[in-house]
């Protein structure tokens, strides 16, 4: 199941990014509409690079072509400032853990090696907290940000025959048709 | 907003307590009839752009439901001590629009039935107004939320008006139970429900984010802040975080003078006006009469009968749940689309009504599935698999009597944070509810097995969920000996003090109670009007 940065500004969309305008026309009328440039001041890269990188760990092995779906998906959310930051904190974080065991940056790991680190962090038994400590907010904001970002898009409802899954605006057929598998 | 944005008002013509669909359309009904109107608003003001953000909290696991709408801590602190335990901080949202942000928005009508309840069985009490008294409202309740709905149930009470929007097509899982209610001789129809299924109002219609409750970031399903919104489009001023303290009546104890209310800093105001009008809810509202005791109403405000706080009634919530070998396609929508109000017009004393729903949103969604699994790679899909798939689900709304000690009183053992004693709730359910259930159950348990499910959840007769929807508090009658307000909704003890609020229902019937609550208080606003 091919990923594609349609499928990220679909996600966006539904996260109320770049046109997911659908509350009255009046009410959300004078909201910006994304570019896809990030407003933040630090330089996204470095955060862009490790996503990717984490996203081939984490997305299921059905999901291939991931990097355009990320790129354009954490693009969105970090043009609000506080995940930004908090996004880039959390990827730091993460990338001084693979310098420590590989002595490379997490987007210089193989999935192997990416998978790994996850498990010598304890991240399947780590609750996700956006103030908690460090590997909890590396739960939070990039394991399950990527996770979520892919399971509210149509493709990763997919992964169990959704075409609309909860938190998609995909409108009112599916519901009525069943399951698509 | 500043703090003298939170100064009162001179006098003025009304003062409405609380900012929820009653307080949201008394304010509306009273401002566009050119009164001047104060809303004071225990919640804070909730942007419609923040839903999104909003629904991602519900969603992701990290966090506690109750940030969704900010609920709990000592703002809401309460306890409770009946057979059944009141879960009141989720039965009630505060903030603009009350708790309809979190509702799911069923608006059925109740049926005759329902206001006779002594007369045909011998049970409880009747209604001081009948069904086609309440008639006109309801059908101005409907245009005013904006409901969907068909003519398709049988069961239905006599309308004569159409729904303002056309229903929403059954779902794919209804099909399924459908098929075994055929079997079984059940009737299912369609929900009418406040929510869009066209532009209605400026509203979009639903786009089927499938979250509505607690939250639908697309403002097609109905709430009370839409109402707010109109009311000052019409020149109302509504203050928010601006909980009520008590209210202060003049020295013969006939009017009400002032409400007394705290601003965030904790300064205390006096909101002065000649009418007032309460809707804080069935368990606040009684709550704030206590709190609002005086030399003159010992035993609280417009308490005379020692009613109020009384008669606390909920619908009785069971849900039953299994699961199919075939995909349900749950969780597309967040909302029903086919009942069976079959068993709500019984002809015994007991059992009572009840209806059954089908959910569409039954087992763990894909996100919770994912997400909640803790791993990644192979692991997503195999939990979604495991967790998602097969669900299918009914729940059902279960009538159950009023009764003296099933009631809201004050805790002086426990304080909030302005320092007055907690609401202490004391939920009974009674013999009647718990007969009625054991139908209930049966009827759930049947139609799932009919249908192939293996069930494997039933809610304990004996140990109902709470149906959000408490009721009786402030009960409605003729005889001043016996109930809070007349069927004008003005209290019988104070002459400018009206209730807009499911406490006000002498009984409870099983469906759900906000369009009652919305016809109510249409009557009750032209009743103000009329006093002013
Ligand atoms: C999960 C859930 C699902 C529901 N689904 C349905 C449904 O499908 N159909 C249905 O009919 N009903 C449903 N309900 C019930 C419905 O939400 C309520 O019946 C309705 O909101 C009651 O309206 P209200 O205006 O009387 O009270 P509320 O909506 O509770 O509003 C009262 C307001 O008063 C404010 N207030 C309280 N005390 C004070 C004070 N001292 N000073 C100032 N303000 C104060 C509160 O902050 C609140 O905003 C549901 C409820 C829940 C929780
Ligand atoms: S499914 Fe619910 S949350 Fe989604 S748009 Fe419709 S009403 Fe709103």
């Amino acid at each position: 199941m091919e990923l594609t940065r349609r499928d990220a500004v679909a996600a966006l969309a539904a996260i109320g990014i770049g046109g997911g305008v659908v509350y009255g026309a009046f009410e959300f009328a004078d909201r910006g509409v994304s570019d896809g440039t990030p407003s933040g001041t630090e330089d996204p890269d470095s955060l862009l690079e490790t996503t990717v990188a984490l996203a081939e760990v984490v997305y299921p092995p059905e999901v291939t072509e991931v990097e355009p779906f990320v790129r354009e998906f954490v693009s969105g959310r970090i043009e609000d400032d506080d995940r930004h930051t908090a996004m880039v904190d959390a990827a730091d974080a993460l990338d001084a853990r693979a310098r420590s065991e590989y002595s490379a940056s997490f987007y210089e790991l193989d999935p192997e090696e990416g998978d790994a680190l996850l498990e010598t962090l304890g991240m399947s038994e780590v609750d996700p907290d956006p103030e908690g400590d460090e590997r909890e907010r590396i739960r939070y904001y990039l394991v399950n940000e990527l996770l979520y970002g892919l399971l509210r898009s149509p493709k990763g409802g997919q992964l169990v025959g959704l075409e609309n899954p909860p938190g998609h605006p995909g409108g009112l057929e599916a519901y009525q048709q069943g399951p698509d598998r | 907003m500043s703090a003298t944005d939170r100064a009162p008002s001179e006098r003025v013509d009304v003062c409405v307590v609380g900012a929820g669909p009653a307080g949201g359309i008394v304010a509306h009904s009273l401002a566009e009839r050119g009164h001047d109107v104060v809303v004071l608003e225990a919640g804070p003001r909730v942007p419609l752009d923040e839903r999104l953000e909003r629904m991602e909290r519900h969603q992701r696991p990290a966090h506690d439901w109750t940030e969704v709408w900010g609920m709990g801590g000592d703002r809401d602190a309460y306890t409770s001590t009946g057979d059944v335990d009141y879960p009141l901080n989720s039965t009630r949202i505060k903030g603009v629009g009350g708790t309809t942000l979190h509702w799911i928005g069923y608006t059925p009508r109740l049926h005759p039935k329902d206001f006779e309840m002594e007369s045909r069985y011998g049970l409880a009490t009747d209604w001081p107004i009948a069904y086609d008294d309440l008639r006109p409202y309801y059908a101005e309740a409907e245009s005013a939320m904006g409901v969907a709905g068909a003519e398709d149930n049988p069961f239905a009470p006599p309308r004569e008006e159409p729904f303002p929007m056309e229903a929403f097509p059954p779902s794919h899982s209804d099909s399924i139970l459908d098929a075994a209610c055929e079997q079984l001789d059940i009737d299912v129809h369609s929900v009418p429900q406040a929510r869009n299924s066209e532009g209605y109002d400026g509203r979009s219609a639903c786009v089927g984010y499938g979250t509505c409750h607690p939250v639908c970031p697309s403002g097609a399903k109905y709430d009370g802040s839409v109402h707010i919104r109109k009311a000052e489009s019409e020149g109302a001023r509504v203050l928010d975080r601006v909980p009520v303290q008590r209210l202060e009546h003049d020295p013969e104890g006939e009017r009400v003078e002032a409400a007394v209310y705290a601003t965030p800093d904790g300064t205390e105001h006096r909101q002065e006006a000649r009418q007032f009008v309460v809707a804080c809810g069935a368990i606040e509202t009684p709550r704030l009469l206590l709190l609002s005791k005086s030399d003159i109403y010992p035993d609280g405000l417009a308490n005379s009968s020692g009613a109020v706080g009384r008669y606390l009634m909920d619908h009785l919530l069971y849900l039953v749940t299994g699961r199919l070998a075939e995909p349900t396609g749950q969780h597309q929508v967040g909302f029903s689309t086919s009942v069976t109000h079959q068993f709500y017009d019984h002809e015994e004393s007991t059992p009572g009504s009840f209806f059954v729903g089908f959910l569409n949103y039954a087992g763990p969604s894909p996100v919770e599935a994912a997400l909640g699994d803790g791993g990644w790679g192979d692991d997503i899909t195999a939990a979604m698999e495991r967790s998602y798939g097969g669900h299918i689900g009914t729940e059902a709304l279960v009538e159950q009597l009023p009764d003296p000690d099933s009631r809201v009183t004050l805790d002086p053992s426990e304080t909030d944070d302005h320092g007055n004693p907690v609401p202490q709730i004391h939920w009974t359910v009674g013999d009647h509810g718990r007969a009625t259930a054991e139908k209930a159950i049966r009827t759930q348990r049947d139609i799932l097995e009919e249908a192939g499910a293996s069930v494997d959840y039933a809610t304990p007769a004996h140990s109902p969920l709470s149906g959000s929807h408490p009721m009786g508090t402030t009960r409605m009658g003729d005889d001043p000996d016996e109930s809070v307000v007349d069927p004008r909704l003005r209290t019988h003890d104070l002459e400018n003090l009206t209730v807009a609020s499911s406490s006000v229902f002498p009984t409870g019937g099983a469906m759900n109670p906000t369009l009652t609550i919305a016809a109510l208080t249409l009557k009750a606003a032209e009743h103000v009007d009329a006093d002013l």
